[in-house]
């Protein structure tokens, strides 16, 4: 083999990179949509906005497979406990994304039931606005969570690992 | 017609049972005593009433009637498409009244989102529990003496930490 076979085969990079460049373009969604947001949500996943270019469109509705949380729709207070199970069996490395008013801050509906905002109790990475937010906002949105996996520091996981 | 036979002869009927009988927006609406509701709804079901619409509760804390709570019930004839309502007063220290739930099976879950949001107990239900909020929620929240924003109940939850990337997120 020479010198040119190997120049035009062969690529070096960190391992860190290949890595979140394997991650961020193969995200699986889990989409958790209960209300009017779940349902633009599959505006996303269709023809015009279409995730797949993105490496998203594997949604799984197992939390086990699945490395993005979608919220999509307001939270009630008998829903969170399940919110919380379900983000609580995704494996790590997770990412979530806070979709709309409702999830974000509860929206218009300031009332006893409605949680205000799920990142009091879940972490999240990304908000979007909007009620609901359009397409190219979640798809906005997924691009932010790329850019956050492309920073993550493989260092940060062995770390916490060797505990 | 059936319905003028019916409310013209209600009162005759149940004389010390039926406080009143009014017309609001072209619907009639029997005001019954909360006891014997299920006498009332028998003899109405019998004359053709077949079929239970709704049955919902109205708090009338601010409203004024001749109890805290009245429940009402829906009726719809499908022989003659008419419609009655009945009204049965609740007081707030004995909020409770005789379940319908014998006469239509669709009674069962609209008693059971009653008793969860009003508090109002329905005896001889085969199965009163809460039906919308948690199981261990307190409280009614229709009531219109509950707060608004709740008593905290949205806002008692773990908070769950980040686990392996708990480093802070770059901006």
């Amino acid at each position: 083999m020479n010198y040119d076979d190997i120049k035009s085969n062969v690529l070096t990079t960190k391992l860190e990179s290949a890595i979140n460049w394997g991650r961020k373009n193969s995200l699986w969604p889990m989409p958790f949509g209960t209300a009017c947001c779940g349902i633009e949500f599959m505006a996303v996943l269709a023809s015009r906005t279409d995730i797949s270019r993105f490496g998203a469109e594997a949604i799984r509705f197992s939390p086990r497979q699945s490395d993005l949380l979608i919220v999509a729709g307001r939270i009630s207070i008998k829903m969170m406990p399940v919110l919380i199970r379900i983000y609580e069996q995704m494996p790590e490395p997770k990412w979530v994304i806070s979709m709309g008013a409702c999830a974000s801050s509860g929206g218009v509906f300031d009332t006893y039931s409605v949680i205000q905002g799920i990142d009091q109790f879940i972490p999240v990475d990304v908000y979007v606005p909007g009620c609901p937010p359009r397409p190219e906002g979640v798809v906005e949105s997924l691009m932010k969570i790329q850019n956050l996996i492309d920073k993550e520091k493989l260092s940060d996981y062995a770390l916490s690992s060797s505990k | 017609m059936l319905l003028e036979q019916t409310l013209s002869q209600m009162k005759e009927r149940f004389p010390d049972i039926v406080l009143d009988m009014t017309e609001f927006a072209g619907e009639q609406i029997l005001h019954v005593k909360s006891q014997h509701i299920l006498t009332v709804l028998t003899a109405l079901k019998a004359d053709g009433y077949n079929f239970l619409a709704d049955l919902t509760a109205i708090d009338n804390l601010t409203l004024g009637g001749y109890e805290r709570f009245a429940v009402a019930y829906h009726l719809l004839c499908h022989k003659t498409a008419e419609r009655l309502t009945v009204k049965a007063y609740v007081p707030e220290e004995k909020a409770s009244l005789p379940s319908v739930e014998s006469l239509w099976k669709t009674a069962d879950w609209q008693e059971r989102e009653v008793f969860d949001l009003f508090g109002i107990i329905f005896e001889g239900h085969p199965n009163l529990i809460r039906i919308m909020n948690p199981d261990d929620y307190e409280g009614h929240p229709l009531r219109k003496d509950y707060p608004r924003l709740g008593r905290k109940e949205r806002d008692n939850f773990p908070v769950i930490e980040r686990g392996i990337q708990k480093k802070k997120r770059p901006e």
